[in-house]
């Protein structure tokens, strides 16, 4: 598996993100209150320093993508989706977290339109003793593109065990 | 006081809290909106089989609010440029999830300051569930 480490393992392009898409993210952080009309309010956001709606730096716009891709050709515990990726055999475990994650933004911001592009590689894996049993460390860096601008990177890091 | 000087903040200085129910109805939300249905955020058998009292809430809805209570605290013009989260505990079923931050650094150059921020998430009794860093860009 360590082997393995450095190599690319998925690549997508999501669907272009709408108004709608946007909005259901902030109605969803933001419940049970009112979003930022930032995220919705077309008037509004125009007269912002944005000049339009733009996404939160968080939303995801590969969301119902990936879950097409993992419905369509691949077997296996959603957890499994590194070694899928990579053509190599997953580990055995039962269980697995999100154990964190560091993002760089470039300031480039999500809008209604965009079509993102995303590269994902396998940087490492690591094994430790914790409270759950031994663990095994996952961690990815994904790129998210629009064209050939830079939105962020981003690392995780998955627990299994 | 100087119009830079109200643009730069002090050392130490807390963000207001952004502070939400850990509950099904909300991770419901998140869950329809992220594709994140799976079964230790939605079944309490499943939370207990991976080692937890119950279900619990999403990371990224964690990681979410840390954003949400950083960006409530941004300035029209600030960018945010990093954000790390580490999680330490699950959000458990009926628990209260507050994003909180402190200003740790202030770097100020000719034409922007660097904020850097202490964020994490705790529940209702100050028990950290995730920690990290948030970095901001604010154009002088």
């Amino acid at each position: 598996m360590r082997e393995a480490c450095g190599r690319a393992f998925a690549g997508s392009e999501s669907p272009p993100i709408s108004a709608a898409d946007i909005r259901r993210w902030a109605i969803a952080v933001y419940h049970p209150e009112t979003p930022p009309p930032q995220f919705w309010d077309e008037e509004y956001a125009a007269a912002s320093v944005h000049g339009g709606i733009v996404a939160p730096e968080e939303f995801n716009p590969f969301a119902w993508t990936a879950a097409l891709d993992h419905r369509a050709s691949r077997e296996g515990p959603r957890s499994a989706f590194v070694e899928q990726g990579l053509g190599i055999a997953a580990p055995v475990c039962e269980h697995d977290l999100f154990g964190g994650v560091e993002i760089e933004y470039t300031g480039e911001r999500m809008r209604p339109g965009d079509v993102i592009q995303s590269r994902s590689r396998l940087r490492r894996y690591w094994e430790r003793e914790g409270s759950l049993g031994l663990m095994l460390f996952t961690e990815t860096e994904v790129r998210w593109t629009r064209a050939s601008d830079l939105i962020k990177v981003q690392r995780n890091v998955m627990i299994r065990y | 006081m100087h119009a830079n000087e109200r643009r730069v903040p002090a050392l130490g200085a807390l963000i207001a809290p952004f502070e939400r129910r850990s509950e099904p109805g909300a991770w419901n939300r998140f869950a329809a909106v992220n594709d994140e249905f799976v079964a230790i955020h939605m079944d309490d058998d499943a939370g207990r089989q991976a080692g937890f009292p119950s279900a619990f809430g999403m990371g990224n809805l964690q990681l979410a609010y840390l954003h949400a209570a950083v960006r409530q605290w941004m300035r029209d013009g600030d960018q945010l440029t990093a954000v790390t989260c580490r999680y330490r505990r699950p959000s458990l079923k009926n628990t209260q999830v507050v994003a909180r931050g402190l200003v740790t650094g202030v770097t100020t150059a000719e034409r922007e300051t660097t904020i850097e921020l202490e964020i994490w998430t705790e529940d209702e009794m100050g028990t950290r569930l995730s920690d990290g860093v948030a970095r901001v860009r604010r154009r002088r």
